[in-house]
């Protein structure tokens, strides 16, 4: 299980590759937004990304949404986490395909419990 | 709502005396067409737009002025010799938030070392405990051979070094992270400072706002402001006030809830 971890923030990219370890994913790769998440993506073979939403160059959303419309990427799983608490920005991430929504702050269970969930609907 | 009554403020009458000479020039202004004295009539549209010029000039001359004092007070006059000493209070203040940046990042990052480095310890003593433990009870139901236990017993007394030594550490990566935490006082104190210059600035523009709108409403300037629509595509950022609000969720049950109603 190879997992992208896309956050402008240092720390939390760190903070979220420990939770992951902790969950027995140790396989992990970071990017600082999605312009450089997208050649990783295309040439990396990943199983599953986890991504930011708000990120200087392209944001999140818009990753996600290139994904969603690239014939190689468009069953990645997407989990984001993200500060962005806004109902219209969620149903907007919904629409657009993502697999998963956390919103910042969040605790290692909830964590847990969607990526859990997310594999669940996979298998 | 805080907006709108700051939008009646802005939009004060004219001076008293300027409506009041108004009021009887535009009387005896009509009354001059009417009695067909035109030579009466142009001077006093003469004497119309010089009140008008005066009060516009004396309007513009306070604007000027505000303006003045309102850059004294960022201290951002370059001819002042004192101020060339102080940096820019602007200029400070993003240097302030670029060091609560650092400062947060820098503590986040030594808790975040500390944390990775006592994780493996925890997990290390806790196993081998968990191995000595079924030593152990093989031990008491006497499955052990003499030779077994010799080795069981110099396992346990390497088990208590190491316990003291590991727990030390961990204790001490603990103190530590305690430690870490104090950029809290000293970024609070940059954050609040900050908030007060911000809060300072906000009060000087809207002074300034009140005084350039006299002058639009002498020289019956109405601007088109237009609405900016801010996409929510790039994302903006941590919710402040999130309980307040019905457009943004409060938290993850939040958005699970709104998730499972579009079927998710």
């Amino acid at each position: 299980m190879k997992i992208l971890i896309v956050d402008d923030f240092s720390t939390m990219r760190r903070i979220i590759k420990n939770l992951l370890r902790d969950l027995g994913f140790t396989n992990t790769d970071e990017a600082d937004d999605g312009n450089t998440a997208l050649p990783m993506l295309r040439s990396g073979k990943y199983d599953f990304l986890v991504t930011d939403w708000n990120m200087p160059g392209m944001s999140g959303f818009d990753l996600l949404k290139t994904v969603r419309a690239d014939e190689n990427l468009k069953t990645l799983p997407v989990l984001m986490v993200t500060a962005e608490a806004k109902r219209d920005q969620i149903v907007a991430a919904a629409q657009a395909g993502v697999n998963g929504y956390v919103v910042k702050p969040f605790t290692a269970a909830v964590l847990k419990e969607k990526i859990e969930k997310i594999f669940e609907r996979i298998q | 709502m805080g907006r709108m009554s700051d939008n009646r403020k802005i939009h004060r009458d004219l001076e008293p005396e300027v409506t009041e000479k108004l009021r009887h020039q535009t009387a005896e202004l009509s009354q001059c067409v009417e009695s067909g004295d035109y030579a009466g009539a142009m001077t006093l549209i003469n004497e119309l737009s010089e009140v008008r010029d005066q009060s516009l000039y004396r309007e513009v001359g306070r604007l000027t002025r505000t303006l003045h004092e309102a850059i004294s007070n960022f201290q951002i006059d370059p001819r002042s010799p004192e101020q060339k000493e102080v940096l820019s209070l602007m200029t400070d203040a993003s240097d302030r938030l670029a060091y609560v940046v650092q400062m947060t990042g820098q503590a986040a990052n030594r808790t975040m070392d500390l944390v990775e480095e006592s994780m493996p310890i925890a997990s290390s003593v806790r196993g081998e405990a968990t191995a000595l433990r079924d030593e152990w009870q093989r031990l008491r139901r006497r499955e052990m051979q003499p030779a077994e236990f010799r080795d069981l017993y110099g396992r346990i007394d390497a088990f208590f070094l190491s316990l003291t030594k590991d727990t030390d550490t961990i204790y001490n990566n603990l103190s530590e992270i305690l430690l870490a935490q104090d950029f809290q006082d000293l970024t609070g104190q940059v954050i609040q400072r900050v908030t007060a210059l911000v809060k300072e600035v906000e009060e000087q523009m809207l002074s300034l706002v009140v005084m350039a709108s006299h002058v639009d409403q002498l020289t019956g300037t109405v601007h088109q402001i237009e609405n900016q629509d801010v996409s929510a595509e790039q994302g903006v950022g941590p919710q402040v006030n999130a309980e307040e609000r019905e457009d943004v969720v409060s938290g993850q049950n939040d958005v699970d809830d709104l998730l499972s109603s579009l079927g998710f």
